[in-house]
């Protein structure tokens, strides 16, 4: 108890001193931002697990891209379960007699009964959590959400047109089930009474609709297992059962990915946080060495000695964990609201999980790092009392790496978990920072043979080349720091700037598809007054893969999951007399005009790659039930960026006669309201047509990106505070020999503005040389992108390296000087005493 | 040049105040070489701390070529140091970042000089040392980094030259070879020498000794 008391008295005074600051940041740094990202994740994944079936709107759901035979329905209803259809779409909807262009929505149609599980949210002005619908829409009403509503300026009672039919607008709603599929899909829907789609004559062949048929067990009944066993096993190709344990398992894969990436993202700020524990450990334990030998010679033990110093380091760990965790619970929120509107569904509070794992990492890595030096401490010689000079003991070099490396691989096990990921992660990033240290250990080689005047830069260099180590790590942390940020504002918006430039001005803006063949001559014609006589409609026939070389094509064989997402679609296959303008044959020849129906079928090549197909392959699609089969002979390059229609498989008109068709074309319209009459017009003739905005959708991809990358740079900043903390860590550890350095300058005559302008000028240049690093990585991952993913040209703006220089120098001098001004404060005699 | 009136220097330790130096009182004119002695802890680099405006006396006044120090701030007294003193330190105090060339531009490039570089080679070859420019202090012997020293204290050509036992961790040759070539940069330059030191024979080649005995100053006597 008495240990306690005095280790309690010690750590106060240490407090005060100022001694502890940069420990108490770390720890607290370090369990923030792995606790935002535990618990951020956490919420996210509990919503989806334990708000699946309210997710689904039921507890299965079987969906097809064609309708469902009633077998299923019937045999769910004969086991005394609750069975639902509905059919979800796109459409134009628009407002009649309103200026308001036309706008695609999402629509779903659905009888009485809807949603077997969870519940519609309505919006309500005097509730922000809206209020509960008690059914669902009655025939003739459409109910619009709050982002349709807002975008036609929709009020209840307000007229809607859908297709054919003219509806009356219902409420708002705020909240639907099955929101969770569109996680990653923001644009605006409508639900609608299942009796009222007929009327709106909108489910044409060739149009993409998805069939659902919802399924619940009533309370008291056991008949669910029993019914998934057996549609199981009735499921034909192109028909997928999801239960509440796999709903969305892409959903949960991208969310896996999101978690592991911010994980690891936080994992940096994690190590560099140890990096910080273990220079202030190390220099507590040199500003300690009297105290303990003291200790020693008063007559504590060895064991009362660790044990005094341990108290106050359990203290310390538990206060600033405690800390980390209250943090991290307000960096999660913050995340949460940064996201909000892609994690539509309601999330759970936040768990005790993920805040336990938090504060366990604080603990964890304040004993892995400052454990080794506090036994060092404890074993200090009570001689030294009397003899200053008596070497100084060290922390056990291997105990301590050892440690400090099991802490490490611990919490990147638990972070990536899975080895391989988190070594190359961690490796990465490790790598990026030694490569980081070593571009900056040259540069101050290279700043060295600069002419250099004046006391004040030729100091500060001097301060940065006297520690080329500690210098060269500094400034690769916060490089790494500042090349995330950089690439997450500058680069991205280079990018997005270079990808519009390299469209071609006269790029189509608008998709009008959905087209009858009987709407052809029409349509086209009207596409043509406006877009110009280039302008053209492109068949389309959908039709599903179902063997290849005469074999039923196994999708489970595709490890990919995009490969296999590809194979389970509908195709949208194309027939042309020649080969488009924007396509090119890489392999195989391409059919002559007016060539056979057996002149084979063409693939891009991407596809065929992505489905193992090659050329002289047999391929069988079956095309609203017959089967059409034909041999591979040519593989295509296709130019996407043309904005023009482009098909994955041609074939030869011949090929698909009689087969249901309907087309698809672009055509650029001019900006501004003449655009938005154009498309009211095309719609008021052809109610089944949709024109997509490629603008639209574009604003769509980027508010999506924009929120993902505000959430990426809330971590990333995590990473730069670790690269700041190090920058105090260091400062910290170097303190006395700045001490001095001040002292001796002060001594020879040098002003308070003197001192103040070299330690200046030596973090200006490490904040700048940190900053030059990033700017030049950013710009070089930037670049890789553009040439190798996105198939851009890049130039990058010069904002990217004033951004990163001028940011750098900026935030590591305001760093520095926080660290170091009071090291001119003392009187040099006292100084020089004290450490000469 | 150097005038210490009523010189005292209280701490306090503890409880009770401990007085370091005692009302002491002197003059030091022009070109004179004065060596203050005394026993360990009598005070003599508490007072010469002061004489430079390195610490501030708990009362009592010192004026340097005629300048009150109590009325200077920090800066300000640093100022005059830079202008008027050299200073040469028992463990030589050079700052370990810096070259042996750059350590002696130090106070060339304070005051502005334009010519800092070619100064300080200039009087590292003065003290012998004109290979050993661009070495470290550390990898310089005690006496390079002494003569170093010498160097950098005589390059602001001050009118003043402070020196805190500056054989004192030295060995005896090597210490005589030092006090040999700061006594001639001394009497080349007619600068005034203010010398803190046990050595007798150091002592005895000032002018003038001043004797202190627990911050009381015991002796004043010419010692030529």
């Amino acid at each position: 108890m008495k240990t306690v008391r005095l280790a309690m008295r010690m750590l106060v005074r240490d407090w005060r001193a100022g001694e502890l600051t940069v420990l108490v940041a770390a720890l607290v740094l370090a369990v923030a931002s792995m606790g935002t990202v535990g618990f951020f994740a956490e919420r996210v994944k509990t919503a989806l697990t334990s708000q699946a079936s309210l997710l689904l709107g039921a507890d299965v759901m079987i969906s097809s891209d064609r309708p469902l035979p009633g077998s299923f329905a019937d045999e769910a209803r004969a086991r005394g379960l609750d069975a639902l259809p509905v059919i979800r779409f796109n459409s134009m909807v628009h407002k009649p007699g309103s200026d308001a262009a036309p706008v695609l929505a999402n629509v779903k149609a659905v009888p009485p009964g809807y949603p077997l599980r969870g519940e519609i949210t309505l919006a309500d002005a005097a509730r922000p959590e809206g209020t509960r619908a008690t059914g669902s829409p009655p025939r003739g009403e459409a109910w619009p959400d709050q982002r349709l509503a807002q975008r036609l300026g929709l009020v209840p009672g307000d007229r809607l047109t859908v297709g054919e039919s003219t509806l009356v607008v219902g409420p708002a709603i705020q909240q639907e089930p099955e929101v969770a599929t569109g996680l990653l899909s923001s644009g605006p829907r409508l639900l609608i009474h299942a009796d009222d789609l007929a009327a709106t004559n909108l489910l044409q062949p060739g149009n993409r609709a998805t069939w659902r048929l919802l399924v619940a067990e009533p309370p008291g009944r056991r008949t669910l297992a029993g019914f998934v066993s057996q549609a199981s096993a009735d499921l034909k190709p192109g028909q997928r059962l999801e239960s509440v344990r796999d709903v969305q398992p892409e959903v949960r894969q991208t969310l896996d990915r999101a978690e592991q990436f911010l994980g690891l993202a936080a994992l940096v700020a994690v190590i560099l946080s140890a990096v910080a524990v273990a220079l202030t450990a190390s220099r507590y334990l040199r500003r300690h060495l009297d105290t303990a030998a003291m200790l020693r010679c008063l007559g504590a033990s060895e064991g009362r000695a660790l044990a005094l110093f341990v108290a106050q380091f359990v203290v310390l760990g538990l206060a600033a964990s405690a800390v980390g965790v209250a943090l991290a619970l307000g960096g999660q929120a913050l995340l949460v609201s940064l996201l909000a509107s892609l994690t539509q569904a309601e999330l759970p509070p936040p768990s005790v999980v993920p805040g336990a794992a938090a504060f366990a990492t604080g603990v964890l890595l304040l004993f892995g790092f400052a454990l080794p030096p506090l036994m060092a401490l404890a074993s200090v010689p009570p001689l030294r009392v009397l003899r200053r000079d008596l070497p100084r003991p060290k922390p056990s070099a291997l105990v301590a790496y050892a440690l400090g490396a099991g802490v490490i691989a611990l919490l990147i096990g638990w972070q990536a978990q899975d080895v391989t990921t988190g070594a190359i992660m961690v490796g990465g990033v490790g790598g990026l920072i030694v490569v980081a240290a070593i571009a900056a250990w040259g540069l101050i080689v290279v700043l060295k043979r600069l002419p250099q005047r004046g006391i004040t830069w030729r100091f500060g260099l001097a301060n940065l080349r006297r520690r080329p180590l500690a210098s060269s790590l500094q400034v690769g942390a916060l490089a790494l720091g500042l090349m995330a940020l950089l690439l997450l504002t500058v680069v991205r918006g280079d990018l997005m700037t270079n990808w519009r430039a390299s469209l071609p001005p006269d790029a189509p803006n608008h998709f009008v598809i959905n087209v009858l063949p009987d709407q052809v001559d029409g349509v086209r014609q009207a596409m043509r007054d406006i877009g110009g006589p280039g302008t053209d409609l492109y068949p389309m026939v959908r039709g599903r893969l179902t063997a290849v070389n005469g074999a039923a094509l196994d999708t489970r064989k595709y490890d990919n999951p995009r490969s296999r997402r590809l194979a389970e679609r509908e195709f949208n296959l194309s027939f042309a007399d020649e080969l488009p303008s924007t396509n090119r044959v890489t392999s195989g020849t391409f059919w002559n005009k007016g060539a056979a129906a057996d002149a084979g079928l063409s693939m891009e090549d991407g596809i065929a790659a992505s489905l193992s197909l090659k050329l002289g392959d047999d391929l069988t699609f079956d095309i609203a039930g017959t089967p059409v089969s034909a041999r591979i002979t040519s593989l295509r390059k296709v130019d996407w960026d043309s904005f023009r229609p482009n098909f994955f498989t041609l074939f030869p008109p011949s090929a698909l006669d009689g087969m249901p068709t309907s087309y698809i074309g672009a055509v650029r319209l001019p900006e501004g309201p003449a655009s938005g009459a154009w498309v009211s017009a095309l719609l008021e003739q052809y109610p089944n047509v949709l024109a997509i905005d490629v603008g639209d959708v574009i604003r769509q991809v980027q508010s999506i990106m924009d929120q993902v990358s505000r959430a990426v740079e809330f971590v990333f900043l995590f990473t730069l505070l670790g690269g700041l903390l190090v920058l105090q860590a260091a400062i910290a550890a170097t303190q006395d020999e700045r001490r001095f350095d001040a002292a001796i300058l002060r001594t020879i005559g040098a002003s308070s503005r003197q001192l103040s302008a070299a330690q200046i000028a030596e973090f200006l240049v490490l904040g700048a040389l940190a900053g030059v690093l990033a700017a030049a990585f950013a710009t070089a991952t930037g670049w890789v992108l553009a040439d190798r993913v996105f198939r851009i040209p890049y130039s990058a703006t010069g904002w990217v390296w004033l951004w990163g220089v001028a940011g750098g120098a900026l935030v590591v001098t305001l760093a520095g000087w926080i660290g170091t001004r009071d090291t001119a404060r003392q009187p040099p005699l006292a100084v020089i005493r004290q450490l000469g | 040049m150097l005038r210490a009136a009523g010189l005292t220097k209280t701490v306090v330790s503890g409880d009770a105040p401990l007085t370091i130096l005692d009302g002491v009182t002197f003059d030091i004119a022009p070109g004179d070489s004065v060596a203050i002695v005394g026993a360990s802890g009598s005070g003599k680099t508490t007072l010469l701390g002061l004489l430079a405006g390195l610490d501030q006396p708990s009362e009592g006044e010192v004026w340097v070529d005629g300048q009150a120090l109590s009325g200077l701030d920090e800066d300000a007294r640093a100022a005059m140091r830079q202008r008027l003193l050299g200073f040469v330190f028992q463990s030589f105090q050079l700052l370990p970042a810096l070259t042996a060339l750059e350590n002696v531009m130090l106070p060339l490039e304070l005051a502005g000089a334009d010519d800092a570089t070619a100064k300080a080679r200039e009087w590292l070859t003065r003290v012998g040392l004109a290979k050993r420019t661009t070495h470290y202090p550390k990898q310089l012997s005690g006496g390079e980094q002494q003569r170093v020293a010498i160097a950098r204290a005589f390059a602001g050509d001050p009118k003043l030259l402070m020196a805190d036992e500056p054989t004192g961790n030295l060995d005896g040759a090597t210490g005589a070879e030092i006090a040999e070539l700061m006594f001639r940069l001394n009497h080349e330059h007619g600068t005034t020498l203010v010398l803190v030191t046990h050595d007798t024979a150091l002592a005895s080649r000032c002018t003038r000794r001043l004797s202190l005995a627990a911050g009381r100053l015991v002796a004043d006597e010419a010692t030529h």
